[in-house]
């Protein structure tokens, strides 16, 4: 398969960026996107070329780290997938691609196609936790009985892997989706109840001093979630929020 | 409570109020308009009522030109707070990929309502007014002692520009409750075993209400 790339380059967050076209021959369809990258950045270093710089790890859609904004749809054109998962099958040959990073004010691009997604840490760490004893006599989670629809839906939200693809895809770039995610896997559960109140203020006291825009319901997100995490996480958290709100 | 109005849930959920708010007020509207079609009496009398009765007059009355003027200026603050939220676009979007137009283009149907309203309260709020509260005449009738609403509906709807203003505003409308009427229930948290009913009746509200009102137009141009 023989491919041509527009990539945007970026020195560093204090330069402008642009798109630089590259031609890449011998791409297999079984290769993952990364893969192809990967067989860019060979021939650019052999060429004394500087590589592209994008964020990867795990391989195999569970950690959240890789990102990119493929022909315009975070994580390219397949669904249910993050872009380790995308093959390259899902192209043709003689295709044009636009390979781009997040974008969102939030989300500001380090290099290249990087970007730092620190502010999802910082709402995390502003209410996404409960308090558990753990010094010695922790007791099981199990012990507690829970309904099995709660318990199905607390672990369906608990699969967000915070890429940050819902930011990336909403036009708004709101993180509603992430948001309502953390809050919900916690909120259906006894152990979230504790702190339930003052969760939801803070995170979304942070996630708007981050400078994430607002939900305007377009459901971009819930398209693009390599994860499926649905809409029913912001209406939840919408209610949460007015619930924690009238009580604090 | 008022750091719960000034977060973006909600400020979105004073939206989805106003919104809901518009959407009843749109429904009453509807219901005396289409009373013109079937009976000029009924017509005159319904709208007699209205323009008269105290309740009406000075506590709705403010209460909707409060309700549009929030709904505009909080739709424009979010709309200054989600371009900021991006203020670098991406190169190659495709968001029809992922969203309806509709709910991509929400500020923009808005807009083009807003500069329609313009249009409506230049025919017929600032008249009514004028007539009313200016040349303090409430009686509602012509010289001859008829009931002259619709007399002056009918008359507004001979031009066919107007009416052809009139018919391409409410597709406008269309479009905008086609996105307005579920968004505004999951802005205030309702996501349940109901929203897919709710979504169908609110594409029925959203195509059945505008058509309605284009329907009275027309009506009004061919039979004046």
């Amino acid at each position: 398969m023989k491919l041509t790339l527009k990539i945007w380059r970026q020195k560093n967050a204090d330069t402008k960026g642009k798109l630089v076209d590259y031609q890449i021959d011998g791409i297999e369809g079984d290769m993952s996107f990364l893969e192809m990258l990967d067989v860019l950045n060979e021939q650019l270093i052999n060429k004394g070329e500087e590589p592209v710089a994008f964020d990867h790890d795990c391989r195999e859609g569970i950690c959240g780290t890789c990102s990119l904004y493929i022909n315009g749809e975070a994580h390219g054109p397949d669904r249910l997938v993050t872009t380790c998962q995308l093959h390259m099958r899902m192209f043709n040959d003689g295709d044009t691609i636009h390979i781009e990073p997040f974008r969102a004010t939030a989300f500001p691009v380090i290099k290249d196609l990087v970007v730092d997604r620190s502010s999802f840490d910082r709402i995390q760490h502003a209410g996404g936790f409960i308090s558990v004893n753990t010094s010695g006599n922790t007791i099981d989670a199990n012990a507690i009985p829970i309904n099995k629809h709660d318990a199905d839906t607390a672990f369906e939200s608990a699969t967000c892997i915070g890429c940050g693809a819902c930011v990336a895809s909403c036009k708004n770039s709101s993180a509603m989706l992430f948001v309502g995610a953390k809050v919900s896997q916690f909120a259906l559960l006894p152990q979230g109840k504790i702190e339930a109140t003052e969760r939801v203020l803070n995170m979304v006291k942070q996630m708007d001093e981050e400078g994430f825009g607002n939900c305007t319901n377009t459901g971009a997100c819930e398209v693009e979630c390599p994860k499926g995490i649905s809409l029913e996480n912001i209406a939840r958290l919408n209610r949460e929020y007015l619930a924690a709100g009238l009580k604090g | 409570m008022s750091g719960i109005l000034n977060s973006s849930i909600g400020r979105k959920f004073a939206m989805a109020l106003s919104a809901f708010f518009l959407m009843i007020f749109l429904l009453q509207h509807f219901a005396i308009n289409i009373l013109s079609v079937f009976s000029a009496d009924t017509f005159n009398e319904a709208s007699h009522f209205m323009g008269t009765f105290w309740v009406v007059q000075y506590v709705f009355q403010p209460i909707l030109i409060l309700g549009v003027l929030f709904h505009f200026v909080m739709g424009m603050i979010l709309e200054i707070r989600n371009r900021n939220a991006r203020k670098i676009a991406y190169v190659k979007n495709n968001g029809s990929a992922n969203s309806t137009w509709m709910s991509r283009n929400m500020i923009w149907t808005g807009g083009a309502i807003l500069l329609f309203l313009g249009l409506h309260f230049y025919d017929f709020w600032l008249p009514e007014i004028n007539t009313k509260f200016i040349e303090g005449d409430m009686s509602g009738t012509l010289a001859n002692g008829e009931y002259r609403y619709f007399e002056e509906l009918q008359h507004k709807f001979v031009d066919v520009w107007r009416v052809a203003l009139y018919c391409l505003a409410f597709v406008f409308l269309a479009l905008h409750l086609l996105h307005g009427f579920s968004s505004a229930f999951q802005s205030v948290g309702a996501n349940n075993k109901y929203t897919r009913g709710l979504k169908g009746f609110g594409k029925a509200y959203a195509i059945i209400i505008p058509l309605g009102f284009i329907f009275i137009a027309l009506y009004h141009h061919f039979n004046h």
